[in-house]
């Protein structure tokens, strides 16, 4: 069996005193897309911090291919295959779209061409700064810059939040393309049905633990008490 | 004042600006890509300036001086960077002021160990000794020519470097969200010490090709560094456009202050600052606060 190419195991992670995470495990397998769901503050974006090594956990493992990487830099985890896309976007104000493509972009199947073609609202964008563009565009152009790091593994922390409806679907038809092509994701966001039409498996956070994981069917079969986890 | 009276003062002004522009590049860089605040930046002009006279002593040329110079005073930089600075990204300005300011003390009293109290002339080199004729009585100095020419092909270059190169693209994204790059995979750090650096070497480029003009003494950074605060407030924190225009307005305006205001000119260029202020209140290119 070949070791999955995200693995967490046990992370304990604190922002200054306050222990937010509580000994969160799960893995993803090359090509696997997996949704995190779970309410605001539970420690969805704490747990993607811990595991790209902006916060180093206090206690776990995060492995790459059955590496562990706890403790390496943030680029050179990211140099391993992983890409994100942060919560708010993450956008360089005083880069231009075209740049944008360029400043990160690492040789491989994406191209900025393919990304354009992904999404051709950008294109037209192109001579635009980022502080310019709609959220819409930035979420795409944030998708677009992490997909030309050519990563297997693609980090979402807030998929399509605070986006207009078509835009939605726009970024949703963007990650089922993903997905064909056999990009692994991790997927945070508020959309459950999108989640899980979209996702292999899920998993729910619930104050630094995993109060759930499992197939889309698992998740369905006891879809009442999920849905009471993610109640505000 | 007559007409070449005028002009020599222009030209004095433009060329005291565009030196000022190599050491005011770094410093607005280092405080708005690295977000450190660096008072060293005047000893490094200082240190640039005695490396030029230490080695065109020794080698008889001000040029191979600078050729020899600039590249250690690029190794010179990384050092301190990894050594000292480095340790101050995650700190408050206050200690960051603490550690720069100790430097500044640490590198004067290792300039007065190693070339003693004394005032240093350095040789204008003989190709550049010429002048050129303005008018009936005024000259211009071929030296002074030949800096300004020096001083804007650096601009020039690092104009390009900034815009048109993904070095320049990831320095001006690290100045707004670092930590967005490092988790794309840029090894942040490398490109931090790589721009404190470079900025150490212009600071002390400007040291080298002002050495002949100024003479070389214990402390010379610290007016440089003062001015320097002043220009790139002028031109918006960061801006290395602004620092460009900051540094040739600061430059013409102290110039001509100590023609026609003998009596208050160290004022002229604060007064110049506070007008800029007052009109613009983050500089002429500085960034509004939410794109920073």
């Amino acid at each position: 069996m070949t070791a999955p190419l995200l693995e967490v195991e046990d992370l304990h992670a604190y922002y200054g005193e306050s222990h937010v995470l509580h000994g969160v495990s799960f893995s993803i397998a090359e090509g696997e897309t997996l949704t995190l769901m779970g309410r605001n503050g539970m420690g969805k974006t704490t747990t993607i911090r811990s595991a790209l090594g902006l916060l180093p956990p206090r206690r776990g493992v995060v492995r790459v291919r059955g590496h562990a990487v706890t403790g390496l830099r943030p680029h050179s985890i990211a140099q391993l295959g992983i890409a994100l896309v942060p919560e708010g976007r993450g956008i360089f104000p005083t880069l231009t779209v075209r740049e944008h493509l360029v400043v990160t972009a690492r040789p491989g199947r994406w191209t900025a061409e393919r990304t354009l073609e992904l999404f051709p609202r950008l294109r037209e964008r192109l001579g635009t700064l980022g502080a310019q563009l709609s959220g819409g565009e930035q979420q795409m152009l944030s998708i677009a810059r992490a997909l030309l790091t050519n990563p297997d593994l693609v980090i979402l922390d807030g998929a399509t939040e605070g986006l207009a409806p078509l835009v939605r679907q726009e970024i949703w038809t963007a990650l089922r393309r993903l997905r064909a092509e056999g990009t692994a994701a991790l997927v945070v966001d508020k959309e459950v049905k999108a989640l899980l039409a979209l996702g292999d498996r899920h998993l729910i956070l619930v104050k630094g633990r995993i109060a759930f994981a499992g197939t889309t069917p698992q998740w369905r079969a006891r879809a009442e008490e999920n849905l009471a986890l993610l109640r505000a | 004042m007559t007409l070449s009276l005028v002009a020599l003062q222009l030209l004095n002004g433009v060329e005291q600006g565009l030196l000022l522009f190599l050491v005011a590049s770094g410093l607005t860089l280092v405080f708005g890509v690295l977000g450190v605040l660096n008072f060293a930046h005047g000893s490094f002009y200082m240190l640039g300036a005695y490396l030029a006279f230490w080695l065109a002593e020794r080698t008889g040329s001000l040029l191979f001086a600078v050729l020899l110079g600039v590249p250690l005073m690029l190794l010179f930089g990384f050092l301190v960077e990894r050594l000292a600075v480095a340790r101050l990204y995650q700190r408050d300005h206050l200690s960051q002021v603490l550690l720069t300011y100790g430097l500044v003390l640490l590198f004067n009293e290792l300039s007065r160990l190693l070339f003693g109290n004394d005032v240093h002339p350095v040789a204008t080199p003989a190709l550049l000794s010429g002048s050129f004729k303005l008018g009936e009585v005024q000259s211009w100095p071929a030296y002074r020519l030949f800096t300004s020419l020096s001083c804007l092909v650096i601009a020039l270059l690092l104009r390009y470097v900034i815009l048109g190169t993904r070095f320049g693209m990831r320095l001006r994204a690290g100045a707004s969200n670092a930590e967005m790059l490092e988790v794309l995979g840029v090894d942040v750090r490398k490109l931090f010490a790589r721009v404190f650096s470079a900025g150490v070497a212009l600071a002390a480029l400007a040291g080298m090709l002002a050495a002949p003009l100024t003479t070389v003494y214990p402390g010379m950074g610290e007016s440089v560094l003062v001015i320097s605060f002043v220009v790139v407030v002028i031109g918006g924190i960061g801006s290395v456009r602004g620092a460009f225009f900051g540094a040739l307005l600061v430059g013409i305006a102290d110039t001509f202050g100590k023609v026609l205001v003998p009596s208050v000119s160290s004022a002229v260029v604060y007064a110049v600052m506070a007008a800029v202020l007052i009109w613009r209140p983050r500089g002429l290119f500085g960034a509004p606060a939410e794109a920073r």
